[in-house]
């Protein structure tokens, strides 16, 4: 069994090796995002493709226990009420490992997308696979993408707003910005910015 | 007796407070707040108010460590910083840990964590939520994540976005030492 587990980490290690090597930064603005197919708090598959209907989507890496992941929830959940039915809908993917953050782990995960009345997926990225190719570093960490014919192009990534205490306060809604200009077939004006958040747990 | 000892620390630790807060009220900036709790004075700076401590142009040594009570990988390494502190105080060395955490929190939690854990290093609040405004002013590459630190010494700057082990520190703290 130790041995096994340390064939794992061996294996582990050689995998984040490789995707840091070939992809040191992760996405940029431009760039086709990869889909997933990753298991929702229902326990039901989700991948992007799913979503015919769907004009792109705001995708957020978020989690349970990060005190700024808290603070943008209900911002979290209005976005996908204001943009989902314009074709945006919130993706929402919790990257940190369970055995590094406890409060992160799927049963977890599924109770507090209940207490919140979570209107949008959320995704567990198990085996923490998905985040480093999108290149998250953070919680919460957003990635807006169009759906074109060549596949999910990066339209936007970083910060949900520019408050994170103080929603009231908020001056630039850098998400909502970013979306808007979008559906108007518009050049987003603001394309990245930066937040602190949790470091994600790998 | 045990009463007395407290009182005596509590003395101490106000005295270099004190001391602290004069040697240095000449070059940096006028706090957004101050909060003097149980003996613990620690103040909360926007990043304009902040941002000397980034600057300083002498021969000492800056280590600032961004870090907040609730990041867990944060609080682990922070005895590393403590130990290092102690150790380096003595010569040209200067530790400010800085508090990102939420002003709600300074009173509820940042003044008993710094009580309890009895930190000697001095710890300041950045109070700025707009961070995408100062976050490339720290350190460019820096994505946003916490435990971050500088280790500074006139010119000569490196930015770490990641933890520590004690000795890691050290040997970096130690190429900053000639």
């Amino acid at each position: 069994m130790k041995k096994f587990k340390i064939a794992f980490l061996v294996l582990a290690a050689g995998l984040i090796t490789a995707f840091t090597t070939t992809n040191p930064a992760g996405y940029e603005i431009g760039s086709i995002a990869t889909d997933f197919s990753l298991k929702n708090v229902d326990n039901k598959k989700v991948a992007l493709k799913d979503y015919k209907e769907a004009k792109g989507f705001i995708v957020i890496f978020t989690c349970n226990h990060c005190p700024y992941a808290i603070a943008y929830e209900d911002r979290i959940i209005d976005l996908d009420k204001k943009y989902k039915k314009l074709g945006y809908p919130v993706i929402a993917i919790n990257p940190n490992n369970p055995e590094k953050q406890k409060d992160d782990s799927f049963d977890k995960m599924q109770v507090r997308a209940k207490e919140k009345g979570f209107t949008f997926p959320y995704l567990f990225d198990e085996g923490q696979k998905i985040y480093p190719q999108y290149g998250a570093t953070k919680t919460p960490h957003v990635y807006i993408l169009q759906k074109t014919d060549k596949g999910n192009v990066v339209k936007y990534i970083g910060a949900i707003d520019d408050n994170h205490s103080d929603e009231t306060a908020v001056e630039q809604r850098y998400v909502e910005n970013a979306v808007d200009a979008l559906l108007k077939k518009q050049e987003v004006k603001i394309k990245t910015t930066k937040a602190i958040g949790c470091s994600i747990k790998a | 007796m045990h009463q007395n000892i407290k009182l005596i620390l509590l003395l101490v630790f106000h005295f270099f407070w004190v001391l602290n807060g004069f040697s240095q009220s000449k070059t940096l900036s006028k706090p957004l707040k101050v909060y003097e709790i149980d003996g613990i004075k620690l103040k909360s700076f926007n990043f304009d108010g902040l941002q000397p401590y980034l600057n300083q142009k002498n021969d000492t040594v800056y280590v600032i460590n961004f870090w907040a009570t609730w990041c867990v990988p944060c609080v682990k390494e922070l005895p590393h910083f403590e130990k290092l502190n102690q150790k380096y105080k003595g010569g040209k060395f200067k530790m400010i840990l800085v508090s990102l955490d939420f002003p709600k929190m300074i009173e509820s939690r940042v003044i008993p964590f710094i009580k309890n854990k009895n930190l000697q290093a001095e710890v300041v609040v950045l109070n700025d939520p707009d961070a995408n405004t100062w976050i490339e002013k720290v350190a460019k590459e820096w994505s946003g994540a916490i435990p971050a630190t500088i280790i500074y010494k006139n010119e000569k700057r490196r930015f770490y976005e990641q933890s520590f082990t004690e000795e890691e520190l050290e040997t970096e703290i130690k190429s900053f030492i000639n």
